[in-house]
């Protein structure tokens, strides 16, 4: 009865096509945002922060990053770790390199480096198709984290090949090294989070997003009706990567502040922000954080009921919570093989109609 | 310069070697993209899972042990009997099959008609499941396999090679073990598959899932079948690579050793898988063989080596670029 | 509303264990999932067992009862972070994370947070310099006592002259496994040996690149310095090619019976280096028999009492809690609180009188702690496995290693460290 556009008068084009176009969507929407800026940063606390809200956030822009190769432009990706590992490795350089340079612009700046990466593995997508693809990005993968492990330039010649993260303020605020508080990290990541899905929600529904979705639907049509696939494959490898990028950069230097290539780059990682893509809902904003939510917290949430509610022996509870993980994803799959953020759709549809409902 | 030609040969010999372990995995990934469409992530799982079972069924351990112990505070771990490798063998392959039996039920048949993708990510689900499943049932320790496999290098062909070249060339004799069984299996699999009448189902199957509907072919007994065959066959590749490291956890992680020998291959052809799996494990050794010789790592000013982690996957993605189905797959046509 | 309730338990899960005062807070970051769970278990296990054997024949610490706080890392960077922010607000004392990479991950945040840290054989080894690194012990070894160890060894062997002889080093390729190299270059530098570097990528199942390698170039010693599935497959590998076993040296984190049972008989002499003890002829693992095993109350199946990480794990237990009793001493308190732990570490003896009065003479080496060497002594002995009796039996004494070449290489990168993050060493 109440949720529907009847009543909600749009008086210019701006307005129109605004992303929320329901009035309902759009309060929730801004109390989302008032809660997480002006209530979550005086209740965080370390363990919130480290354990949950901070992954939480940077999986989601990883996510961002190949839902948009992924769910919109339909070319599967199994290199999201190696990408990441990129934007790491970049932000180091650049940390050290230029040690006056501000991080946000260093985050930036990192993205723009794996974007440039990601261009180059993007190029045999325009052969190589379906899980040809999906397994051919592992070479990005496999290749990628060799050569951080390989090439000392890109450790400083540590003798141990770890990279650090420096210290780095903004606006006097420390938001990476060991000092930083909770709450800048949180902070930071969650300005960079809410303009990056800003850009991505624009981008999906503008000209580039329609292109993306007529490559996924039939590249072959999509040509036909002059798409250039090379140009739309490419941009859409650039713009994921240089969301994973960001990502990359900001779990190394903000999140844990010290990274070993293989252990926290490895092929898991690219597994990982799969699921989330799969799980959320391919080809959908919602999505993304939905299922960066559900990965990141479920553990969490399983372990700590297993072994801090039921008082189980801690292995056990390790073997069980892969079990019901692995059982939950399978049933996601079953129930709604369009992700979580279809059930949404549905609900809202439903919302639409109550109490008539035809 | 002879000497070190003779070792390149070496190196070329055991990667074709280990290229046919990899295909021992990548078969059971064939087979069960043909017959059903789904890319089987959990391949290596199942491989790890059927070790397991294997081992924990000869040694007589109690399933769940560590479980049951947690909760009703009992302290079992063993039954009394040992039971001989063959009717282990044989139990397992039973395990196996009620799991294939299981994962039709419970997961296939709830997917029919998903997309590719939807079906492979809930076979990495069914990856999780089983990891966890099988350390539960079975503990996480690692287990030694107790078949009599006999490892070591072999000492004819050492013997042999030293007369005629001078220098006696290494070949293990586990890696014969492995190419003769994959020999075996490959022989079987087309046997069966061209003369039985189940065999002709399946292949029927593979071509066109809904014309084989249509001549009363079972899909689902089809699949049935298929994954009891894979499980049988991740079982020979569990058994062959636990031999190597035990039985742990780390077998799982074989998938990823099969997945470009699958690309290279292509994802179809059962030939393809073998001829494949040499291809790569002749590429990344003799690669690894050159790229650390010293006078390599002058050339690139840095020592390079640890290459075989992605040095197959790169050969394969090279070799799609210039042939987009892979080796043997099938041709892909596209329609609008 | 189910999924509601599910999601009240688990939040009011993680605020539940809040600090219960009067206790002795251990975090136990263990692993036992994952690939390297089969490891990870035994080393929690005997972290365990010796902490509740404290609990249950003394009544704890000084009269205050330790707690145990295990948490599953799964050898994951992340989730190791996970776990020391969930106990770091639980009063933990200090921390023993198991874990190179994590070593690397906690250094600067147990220095913010003033809480120590004890890698025992492991992690960063330029920590034992404690006027740059107060929070981090590494006593009583690390890796780079371990590398000088393994060639005084191959040195005792060879009559003192290694010349012209040739050493492999095979290697996880990652922070851990680099982290002997250094040591090794200055040492193949001084006694003029030849060091072959030979890589191997995680998790190593597929090393047949690099033992055809052993196999041409036949070096006379092979090192190995493995965590996982690699140690088994290159003990099994180097059977293969018949390098000889005696000539085979592993770092501690090679040596375990996890490491050679798959093997079976080619396994047998086989060597590994080891800091401590193995097996059960202490007077210490009578009570823990007694107290713990029989009682129910062991953390594993009470099956793995005395193998090698078993042993480890309780070792790193045992210096946790004798450092409890300096700490106690010093400031006339039982209940301490990290601060006052860090102290007691500093100012450790571990001498003949300890060691007998837990019931564990000779179980490891006798060492001192001050600021300047967080890292004791460095003595490390040899172990050798007999794989008709199934045991290892140690063949050396306690040997310290070369400091004359570690100390230089401890301090050139201590001191990049604390260029790095401006720290001015501090010693008193």
């Amino acid at each position: 009865m109440f949720y529907r556009e009847a009543g909600d008068y749009k008086k210019s084009y701006a307005e129109d096509s605004q992303t929320f176009p329901l009035k309902l969507d759009r309060y929730a929407y801004y109390a989302l945002l008032l809660v997480a800026f002006l209530v979550v940063p005086f209740v965080i606390n370390d363990y919130w922060a480290a354990a949950v809200l901070i992954p939480f956030l940077i999986w989601s822009i990883a996510a961002l990053g190949l839902n948009i190769l992924t769910g919109y432009c339909g070319q599967v990706s199994l290199g999201t770790g190696g990408f990441m590992a990129v934007g790491a490795y970049a932000s180091y350089k650049l940390m050290t390199s230029f040690p006056e340079l501000n991080i946000l612009i260093i985050v930036l700046l990192s993205g723009v480096i794996t974007a440039g990466v990601g261009v180059i593995f993007g190029l045999p997508s325009l052969r190589i198709k379906g899980f040809y693809l999906a397994v051919a990005t592992l070479a990005a993968q496999f290749f990628l984290i060799w050569l951080f492990n390989k090439v000392p330039w890109f450790y400083n010649y540590s003798a141990s090949g770890q990279i650090t993260s420096p210290k780095r303020e903004m606006f006097g605020f420390e938001v990476t090294g060991p000092s930083a508080s909770a709450e800048a990290k949180y902070l930071f990541i969650l300005v960079l989070v809410v303009g990056l899905a800003w850009v991505a929600r624009n981008l999906t529904r503008g000209r580039i997003g329609r292109s993306w979705m007529a490559i996924r639907d039939m590249d072959i049509a999509a040509e036909i009706i002059g798409v250039n696939p090379l140009k739309t494959k490419l941009v859409a490898f650039a713009v994921s990567s240089f969301y994973i990028g960001i990502a990359g950069a900001l779990f190394f230097s903000v999140y844990l502040g010290a990274v070993e290539v293989g252990e926290a780059f490895g092929i898991l990682k690219s597994f990982l922000v799969l699921f989330m893509i799969i799980i959320g809902g391919l080809g959908s904003i919602l999505g993304s954080f939905i299922g960066a939510a559900f990965l990141v917290i479920m553990p969490v949430m399983l372990k700590n009921i297993m072994v801090g509610y039921f008082g189980w022996p801690i292995d056990l509870a390790a073997q069980t919570e892969l079990v019901i993980i692995g059982f939950l994803i399978m049933l996601t799959l079953i129930l709604e093989p369009h992700g979580v953020a279809q059930l949404w759709r549905f609900i809202k549809q439903k919302l639409r109609l109550w109490p008539f409902p035809h | 310069m002879f000497e070190q030609f003779l070792f390149g040969i070496e190196a070329a010999i055991n990667g074709l070697m280990t290229g046919v372990m990899y295909s021992l995995v990548a078969l059971g990934f064939v087979l069960i993209f043909k017959a059903s469409g789904v890319f089987n992530y959990a391949q290596g799982v199942m491989a790890l899972f059927g070790a397991l079972t294997l081992v924990g069924i000869q040694e007589g351990q109690v399933p769940f042990a560590h479980l049951i112990n947690a909760i009703f505070g009992t302290k079992i771990t063993n039954f009394t009997w040992e039971v001989p490798a063959l009717a282990a063998i044989a139990l397992t392959v039973g395990v196996m099959i009620i799991f294939a039996w299981l994962v039709e039920r419970l997961l296939l048949r709830n997917l029919v008609n998903q997309d590719p993708i939807i079906l492979f990510m809930a076979t990495i689900g069914l990856a999780y499941f089983m990891e966890g499943l099988g350390d539960l049932m079975w503990g996480s320790n690692i287990k030694t396999i107790n078949l009599g496999l006999n490892q070591g290098m072999n000492e004819t062909i050492d013997a042999a090679t030293y007369e005629w070249f001078g220098y006696g060339f290494y070949i293990d004799n586990l890696d014969i073990t492995a190419a003769i069984i994959a020999v075996i299996l490959v022989v079987a699999l087309t046997v069966f598959s061209q003369y039985s009448t189940t065999g002709r189902a399946l292949r029927a199957v593979a071509d066109d899932h809904q014309a084989a509907l249509s001549v009363g072919i079972s899909l689902r007994s089809i699949w049935v079948i298929v994954w009891g065959i894979a499980g049988f066959i991740a079982l020979v590749a569990g058994v062959m690579w636990g031999a190597k490291s035990g039985v742990q956890f780390s077998l799982s992680l074989i998938t990823l050793k099969a997945l470009p020998v699958l690309m290279l291959g292509g994802f179809t052809s059962i030939p393809g898988a073998i001829i494949g799996g040499m291809i790569i494990g002749v590429g990344e050794k003799v690669f690894e063989f050159i790229v650390s010789a010293s006078w390599f790592g002058d050339l690139v000013g840095f020592t390079m080596n640890a290459t075989e982690n992605w040095f197959a996957y790169v050969l394969a993605l090279i070799f799609l670029v210039f042939r987009p189905q892979g080796l043997f797959g099938d041709k892909i046509i596209e329609r609008v | 509303m189910k999924l509601k309730k599910i999601a009240a338990y688990a939040v009011a899960a993680t605020m539940a264990a809040s600090p219960v005062m009067a206790q002795l807070v251990f975090p136990s970051l263990s692993y036992r999932t994952g690939p390297f769970g089969a490891n990870g278990a035994e080393v929690a296990d005997g972290f365990a067992d010796y902490m509740t054997l404290l609990n249950e024949r003394d009544g704890g610490i000084g009269g205050v009862m330790t707690e145990v706080i295990e948490c599953e890392t799964g050898y994951s960077t992340e989730k190791g972070v996970e776990c020391y922010e969930a106990t770091k607000g639980e009063g933990a004392l200090i921390y023993q994370p198991l874990s190179t990479g994590m070593t690397y991950q906690l250094i600067p945040k147990t220095a913010a947070d003033g809480i120590p840290m004890l890698t025992t054989g492991y992690g960063r080894t330029s920590v034992a310099n404690g006027a740059v690194f107060p929070w981090v012990f590494n006593f009583p070894a690390n890796y780079w006592n371990g590398a000088s160890a393994a060639v005084n060894y191959m040195l005792a062997e060879n009559d003192g002259s290694l010349e012209g002889k040739t050493v492999a080093l095979l290697y996880h390729n990652s922070a851990y496994g680099k982290e002997p190299i250094p040591t090794l270059e200055a040492l193949a530098e001084i006694y003029d040996f030849n060091l072959t570097l030979l890589p191997i990528d995680s998790p190593g199942q597929e090393q047949k690149s690099q033992w055809l390698q052993v196999r041409r170039e036949k070096p006379d010693y092979a090192l190995l310095w493995g965590w996982g599935v690699m140690n088994q497959v290159a003990i099994q590998e180097a059977a293969n090619i018949r390098f000889p076993m005696e000539n085979f040296i592993g770092v501690w984190w090679s040596g375990s019976e996890n490491d050679v049972i798959p093997a079976g008989m080619a396994a047998d002499g086989y060597k590994a280096l080891t800091f401590h003890a193995v097996g059960t002829d202490f007077p210490m693992f009578d009570d823990l028999q007694k107290y713990v095993v029989d009682a129910g109350l062991a953390a594993g199946t009470g099956e793995n009492v005395g193998t090698v990480l078993y042993n480890r794990g309780m070792y790193g237990a045992m210096l946790a809690a004798e450092a409890v009793k300096v700490a106690q001493e010093m400031n006339g308190v039982a209940q301490i609180d990290a601060a006052m732990m860090r102290d007691g570490l500093e100012n450790l003896v571990i001498s003949d009188e300890t060691m007998a009065a837990i019931g564990l003479q000779g179980f490891g080496p006798n060492f001192e702690v001050s600021c300047e060497n967080h890292g004791g002594p460095g003595l490390v002995a040899v172990q050798q496995w007999d794989a008709t009796a199934q045991e290892w039996t140690i063949i050396t004494d306690f040997e310290p290693s070369d400091m004359s070449v570690i100390q230089p290489l401890i301090d050139a990168d201590s001191a990049a460290y604390a260029a790095e993050n401006g720290i001015v060493p501090n010693c008193g």
